[in-house]
């Protein structure tokens, strides 16, 4: 499966497509396949096409999901 | 960057570890496959394994694309690309992929053949575009995260009317493949208790897909994001599963997988392409249902139309083992081949041949430890 | 009435070609020669006009280096081919813990090639040579029919001398040496990359494309005797010269991915690409390695020098028939750091 990265959409362009950021390394990338992208928004970038928004709040829970593992990890 | 660095935090790691290691009973095994090539090679390159307790052993699946594509494709690509009217557009991967009689993209290139390396299927559309005299023939290969990008590359050669752009559709898919490692009846094979689901191709056909695995197979999928971390969670979530003699569809992945998937791709992708009625894949061979080709109202991008291809069946090497391999039944240093006379350099079979198949990774990354454990066959470099 | 010019009219270096003239040896060579070549190296070596120069040896063990640059694209942010060429020779006889003292380049320019061009590339070369006070004192040139280079290739050779006492060399590591890195990796390729063709990515990213004969004299100042052998991974990045000083050796290495400074932009376009750092080609970076004893010393005079400022500790050296260069991940687990036979290719798997 293949290596996709998250990016951060730094402006929007015509037909589709918009500038997205990786640690200040700007791409552009095709938004066609995703409704309603904002500047601000990380996606998931695959062969310079965004596949998937990333969901901020999913994100946090996961992160804090691991931690609360990884507490108990730390006791045991 | 944001949202990767989080997932590699070795501290974290080594607390989850010993929360998989307090967790995972001692008087069992788990195997768990990840499918997903992305997978094995992040395994490999964080050294996930070594965080595991003895009694975890992950088993590598055949989800490499371009370790599954026939040797015979290969070969059509490369007499594709020796037409001197053919530009060939394909992705870095494929470049060293042997073909037959030690042929390669690479070497055909160096012969003078017009092949190009790109990025994007976007950077395909923008040389037929700006080269109009040049028929331009895109190699495309890849999973359902991979498909999309060249259902929206047709649709932009519809949008520019180009009558000089066709693919070289080699797109396979995922579910077809689990199906077949799950039904497969080796006398070696070891049974897997679960399957650490793609990330990316998940994006795009969500978690339902997997749903029949539970159901009629009773295996657990946790669908893990792409970083160490999240496989390592994955792992903890598969281990409570079989613990709890439970076989559910779960998500690791929730930042970025949803159920239903991208409607969008899913969408273009019916469109455009159909199933074949059967597909061979290297090492595993024909599988039904299992690739795409693209519908006849397409058929002006077909490349395989357009210029008459006739895929010659090419053999592997009968000491290859990769089809055990693949399948989980055997493993890289059990196969005479390995590290004598296949090698990242001369591949022989289709594990080697990409930096996520299992003997490439494990050459790449894992030949110390059979040092350590005084196992014999460590390949020479 | 005109000054009569012996060498013909000056050459239109804005808008004017490279013909095969140029290579023939002839007058159209010489006004070369002269419009490029001298006016950018200038030196009393190059005045003196002849096809070779004579110089005056101290004495001690002699270096001696030649190299071939090839590098596309010839303009890169951060530097060009002639930076590169003058840096990159300079820096195999810094390896060998020398003082280069001279240069010599040659030159194989393709029909057709912009005059501006190899102006600009000249000028890079004699910039970089007086920077690095090691003069540019002989050359030669060729033209070659369009089509049978690609743009200019140029080809170096240096000399230098090697102060006594000092032996360097890739087959001295041994078990318990210390491994240091001068700074972050993976920047040069980067940013040649990012001008390639068909992978258009925007970075800030520049060539580390340097000069390290100073670095070295000062930690050959600090601790000579202390240091095994020095290298800078150049083509295949650090993996590869780490993995050709273990076979050199026969000894193992083993180094932490965390000591390993990578700057953020790099990373992410290694991200973005699918490349490992690790293979990915620097400029101006070496490695040292060296007797434990001394690893604090060496660094605090590296990092005391501009162009060893992020150097690190980033490994050592074991005991291990089979040549391993094995590592430490950021995440705790284990791996080996292969040795690549070809090129580093961008992947989408």
């Amino acid at each position: 499966m293949c290596l996709a990265i998250p990016a951060r959409v730094i402006e929007l362009l015509p037909d589709e497509m918009a500038r997205v950021s990786l640690d200040g390394v700007v791409v552009n990338a095709s938004v066609a396949l995703l409704e309603d992208v904002a500047i601000g928004d990380y996606v998931v970038l695959h062969v310079g096409y965004a596949l998937a928004k990333i969901d901020e709040d999913e994100a946090l829970r996961t992160l804090s999901l691991l931690r609360e593992a990884a507490l108990l990890g730390a006791d045991a | 960057m944001k949202h990767v660095d989080e997932y590699r935090d070795g501290k974290l790691a080594r607390d989850l570890a010993r929360r998989i290691a307090a967790e995972a009973r001692a008087d069992r095994c788990y195997r768990f496959m990840e499918f997903c090539g992305g997978h094995t090679h992040a395994i490999s390159r964080y050294g996930v394994e070594d965080l595991l307790p003895a009694n975890i052993r992950m088993i590598h699946g055949p989800g490499c694309p371009v370790c599954v594509l026939p040797m015979g494709r290969i070969d059509d690509a490369i007499s594709l690309a020796k037409r001197p009217e053919v530009t060939l557009c394909t992705y870095g991967d494929l470049m060293r992929v042997p073909g037959s009689n030690g042929s390669s993209l690479l070497k055909t290139k160096a012969a003078g053949a017009d092949i190009r390396m790109v990025y994007s299927t976007l950077d395909a559309i923008a040389i037929a575009a700006n080269e109009p005299e040049r028929q331009v023939v895109f190699f495309a290969i890849g999973f359902e995260t991979t498909t999309p990008p060249t259902a929206m590359a047709i649709r932009l050669a519809q949008k520019k009317r180009l009558t000089n752009f066709t693919i070289f559709c080699n797109h396979v898919l995922t579910p077809s493949a689990i199906q077949k490692i799950l039904e497969a009846s080796d006398p070696d094979a070891v049974e897997i208790d679960g399957f650490i689901g793609p990330a990316h191709v998940s994006t795009i056909i969500g978690t339902t897909p997997y749903q029949r695995f539970a159901t009629e197979f009773h295996k657990p999928v946790v669908v893990a994001g792409f970083e160490p971390l999240d496989v390592v969670q994955a792992i903890l979530m598969l281990v409570r599963q079989v613990n709890e003699s439970r076989a559910e569809i779960e998500n690791q992945y929730i930042r970025a997988v949803s159920a239903e998937g991208n409607r969008r791709a899913l969408a273009e992708i019916a469109d455009i392409f159909e199933t074949r009625e059967s597909f061979e894949w290297r090492g595993l061979g024909e599988i039904p249902d299992s690739a795409l080709r693209l519908r006849e109202p397409y058929a002006q991008f077909d490349a395989e139309r357009r210029f008459t291809i006739v895929t010659r069946p090419a053999r592997d090497n009968p000491a290859c083992e990769c089809g055990a391999i693949l399948r989980g039944a055997k493993r890289p240093r059990d196969c005479k081949l390995f590290g004598a006379a296949c090698t990242p350099e001369t591949p022989m079979g289709a594990c080697m041949v990409s930096s996520e198949g299992s003997c490439a990774a494990y050459w790449a990354y894992g030949r110390f430890r059979d040092r350590e454990t005084g196992l014999q066959r460590v390949g020479a470099p | 009435m005109n000054k009569y010019e012996p060498l013909g009219r000056k050459l239109d270096l804005r808008s004017g070609r490279v013909d095969l003239s140029h290579g023939s040896g002839g007058r159209a060579m010489a006004r070369l020669i002269a419009d490029v070549f001298h006016k950018a190296f200038d030196n009393e070596f190059l005045r003196a006009g002849n096809d070779q120069s004579v110089f005056d040896i101290a004495g001690g063990r002699m270096v001696m280096t030649t190299d071939g640059y090839v590098v596309s694209p010839l303009f890169f942010p951060g530097g060009d081919i002639g930076d590169l060429a003058v840096n990159g020779t300079i820096n195999d006889i810094a390896m060998a813990g020398a003082k280069p003292l001279y240069m010599s380049a040659s030159f194989i320019i393709e029909e057709g090639f912009p005059l501006a061009d190899l102006a600009r590339i000249a000028q890079s070369m004699g910039d970089a040579s007086r920077a690095a006070n090691v003069p540019i004192i002989t050359g030669d040139t060729k033209v070659v029919e369009r089509g049978k280079a690609d743009g200019v290739f140029i080809s170096t050779s240096c000399v230098g001398v090697v102060p006594a006492g000092l032996y360097l060399s890739g087959d001295r590591a041994r078990a318990g040496d210390i491994i240091l890195l001068s700074g972050s990796i993976g920047d040069h390729g980067v940013a040649v990359m990012s001008k390639r063709e068909n992978l258009s990515f925007e970075t800030q990213v520049l060539s580390d494309t340097a000069a390290l004969h100073d670095l070295v004299a000062v930690m050959v100042e600090a601790a000579g005797a202390s240091i095994r052998l020095m290298r800078d991974p150049t083509r295949g990045g650090l993996a590869a010269t780490l993995n050709e000083i273990a076979h050199q050796s026969r000894v193992g290495v083993r180094i932490e991915e965390a000591s390993v400074s990578v700057r953020p932009q790099v990373a992410a376009a290694c991200e973005l690409l699918g490349l490992d750092p690790l293979f990915v080609a620097n400029e101006g970076k070496l490695v040292a390695f060296v007797a434990p004893e001394a690893t604090e010393k060496l660094l605090a005079a590296m990092r005391a020098h501009p162009l060893g400022q992020d150097s690190a500790r980033i490994g050592e050296v074991i005991e291990d028939e089979h040549c391993f260069v094995q590592m430490t991940t950021a995440f705790g687990g284990g791996r080996i750091v292969d040795w690549l036979s070809g090129e580093q290719l961008p992947r989408i798997c």
